[in-house]
């Protein structure tokens, strides 16, 4: 068993004592068994209990309504992609799935949100350990520019006074990102001196380090070459193994090659959801269709 | 459309022109070091930094005390201002979006175009005029009073320059909002605040007006900071408006001397600034 694999276990075993649930149980009833959700196809629906719950989701930016309402269940170690055009509300349901929607002046977002059948958008649930729980990628790569390798990768661990071993946790994480034998000679060295997909790979590694249970990616490989992108998307087919993913990406044939499930939104609108192959070849709604074959977007 | 000819010759006017407008910008600059190097390095030695002034008639004596009372001012300036100006920086740059940010920026707008010589005359009514004594505290507070604005404006400006997306970085990874503030935030803005830190000290060190009725100044050593205090620009005062010849020498002397002081704190901003960008890049 490898490190990472051992920390995943370790992780569900928690999250499955906490939740008093066990994690991976064939015909578990979640608390949402009674009402099976809407646009999950039967057969992707992994009758485990869904790591990710969304009802009736909406945001807000001032007065503006972004989101109308979304409803979208995330199977646990899977790829979700959301696509869509520009402005039509993917980044916003990202941004409320970590709750840094909220962090807008004037935006704030309503619904139900849950993890493990945890709510997550309650009063009483403090945003800043729910972010360690839900990770984040962003678009561009963001290290800490005054920190070394190291301690970009071990900040989340430094800055929130986790003790555990910093140098082991950086090994493995980095070696989960894919980046170990590019950067071991140089963990001391400014993360500014790493080239683009490196840092981004390296924003990667510092989103495990905290171990969350799901990682958010707000269109990671954008801002990237092809050859790094590549990199990306090879290292999203290895986290789906432990980590439940959601994606937005504007570039579908990127959405094809890693996700499982894809959710196409307009207007602020989840249109459909459904097997990645099914939205692609054969989706359901006429402007489904007419987005992935390129006909408006 | 004009002719070939005629547009260079516009091109050459202006670039004449406006390089005319740099050497007359430079004139008083460089006249301004001609004149005191000229004037200054005559009597400067090694017991002008050491010693203390002499009295009229005796030749030799320095302005040691001179230059020891303006680190005193400034450092007591530095403790009341830095953590005032710096704070209040801090506060701009993350809280300061609605009503009372803006109050708090008007006021600082205000306060740093309050005349220097006003500033001194409020440290006076503060300090001196309840201790009964003229102080290093009060010109210290005069001279705070002169660094905060500057201090807190310019500090916000270099956390607003930190990139959002760092705190964004910082916030998804679970730390709270303070900690993202204190060691994130302020941590990647530190070289642009040091380097602010440096260019208000060294705008300190070169005031006289608020230290005229507040430090004083003494004729001799002094570190009490409930006394009054010399300073290198006061000295500079008191002799160059004295009747001696020999005075007058010795103020071109103290004014090369507070001009070096000055030149190297901001040559220090300037190398800390540059290695800043350097490491950014």
């Amino acid at each position: 068993m490898t490190p990472a694999q051992e920390a995943a276990t370790r992780r569900e075993a928690e999250t499955s004592q906490a939740s008093g649930v066990p994690a991976v149980v064939a015909p578990s009833p979640g608390p949402a068994a009674g009402s099976p959700p809407p646009h999950v196809a039967p057969s992707t629906a992994d009758r485990e209990q869904p790591k990710l719950q969304i009802r009736a989701l909406r945001a807000w930016y001032g007065q503006t309504l972004a989101l109308k309402g979304v409803d979208l269940v995330v199977p646990p170690r899977s790829v979700m992609a959301a696509i869509g055009p520009s402005g039509c509300g993917k980044s916003t349901f990202l941004r409320c799935l970590n709750r840094m929607h909220e962090l807008l002046p004037g935006a704030r977002c309503d619904g139900t949100l849950l993890l493990d059948g945890e709510d997550l958008l309650g009063r009483q649930v403090d945003p800043v350990v729910l972010r360690r729980r839900v990770g984040m990628v962003f678009q561009r790569p963001n290290p800490f520019p005054t920190m070394s390798v190291r301690d970009n990768v071990a900040a989340g661990l430094k800055l929130n006074g986790i003790r555990a071993n910093h140098q082991e946790i950086v090994e493995r994480t980095l070696r989960q990102a894919a980046l170990w034998e590019e950067v071991k000679d140089r963990l001391d060295e400014s993360a500014l001196g790493l080239s683009g997909g490196q840092q981004q790979r390296l924003c990667i590694a510092r989103a495990l380090a905290v171990q969350p249970e799901v990682l958010l990616m707000d269109e990671p490989a954008s801002a990237l070459d092809p050859i790094a992108t590549a990199k990306v998307e090879d290292l999203i087919h290895e986290l789906k193994e432990h980590y439940t993913i959601v994606i937005v990406t504007h570039n579908m044939q990127q959405a094809a090659r890693v996700s499982d499930q894809t959710a196409f939104f307009y207007l602020g609108e989840l249109v459909e959801v459904g097997p990645t192959e099914k939205i692609f070849t054969n989706p359901d709604k006429p402007q489904t269709n007419d987005y992935v074959t390129g006909k408006f977007g | 459309m004009k002719s070939l000819r005629w547009r260079k010759f516009v091109d050459r006017f202006w670039t004449v022109a406006s390089g005319a407008g740099v050497v007359l910008a430079l004139v008083p600059l460089l006249s301004l070091l001609w004149l005191v190097l000229s004037q200054g390095t005559a009597n400067l030695s090694l017991s002008f930094f050491t010693h203390l002034p002499a009295p009229v008639g005796e030749s030799g004596g320095g302005v040691g005390n001179g230059i020891v009372g303006t680190f005193l001012l400034v450092a007591i300036a530095s403790a009341i201002a830095l953590p005032v100006g710096i704070g209040a920086g801090v506060f701009l740059a993350e809280k300061g979006d609605g009503r009372v940010g803006d109050a708090i920026r008007f006021v600082t707008e205000v306060l740093s175009g309050v005349p220097s010589i006003v500033i001194g005359i409020v440290a006076y009514g503060l300090v001196v005029e309840r201790m009964k004594r003229f102080s290093a505290l009060a010109g210290g507070l005069a001279l705070a009073l002169l660094m905060v604005p500057t201090l807190a404006r310019s500090t916000e400006e270099f956390i607003r320059l930190v990139p959002g997306a760092l705190r964004e970085a910082s916030l998804a990874l679970g730390v709270p909002k303070w900690k993202t503030s204190l060691r994130v935030v302020l941590r990647t803005a530190a070289g642009g605040i040091v380097t602010a830190v440096l260019l208000a000290v060294a705008r300190a060190a070169g005031e006289t007006a608020p230290l005229l009725f507040t430090s004083l100044n003494n004729q001799y050593w002094n570190l009490e900071p409930d006394q009054p205090t010399a300073s290198l620009t006061v000295q500079i005062f008191n002799y160059a408006i004295s009747p001696y010849e020999d005075w007058h020498h010795k103020a071109w002397t103290a004014a090369l001397v507070l001009l070096l002081l000055v030149g190297l704190l901001n040559l220090l901003a300037r190398v800390l600034s540059r290695n800043r960008m350097e490491a950014a890049r």
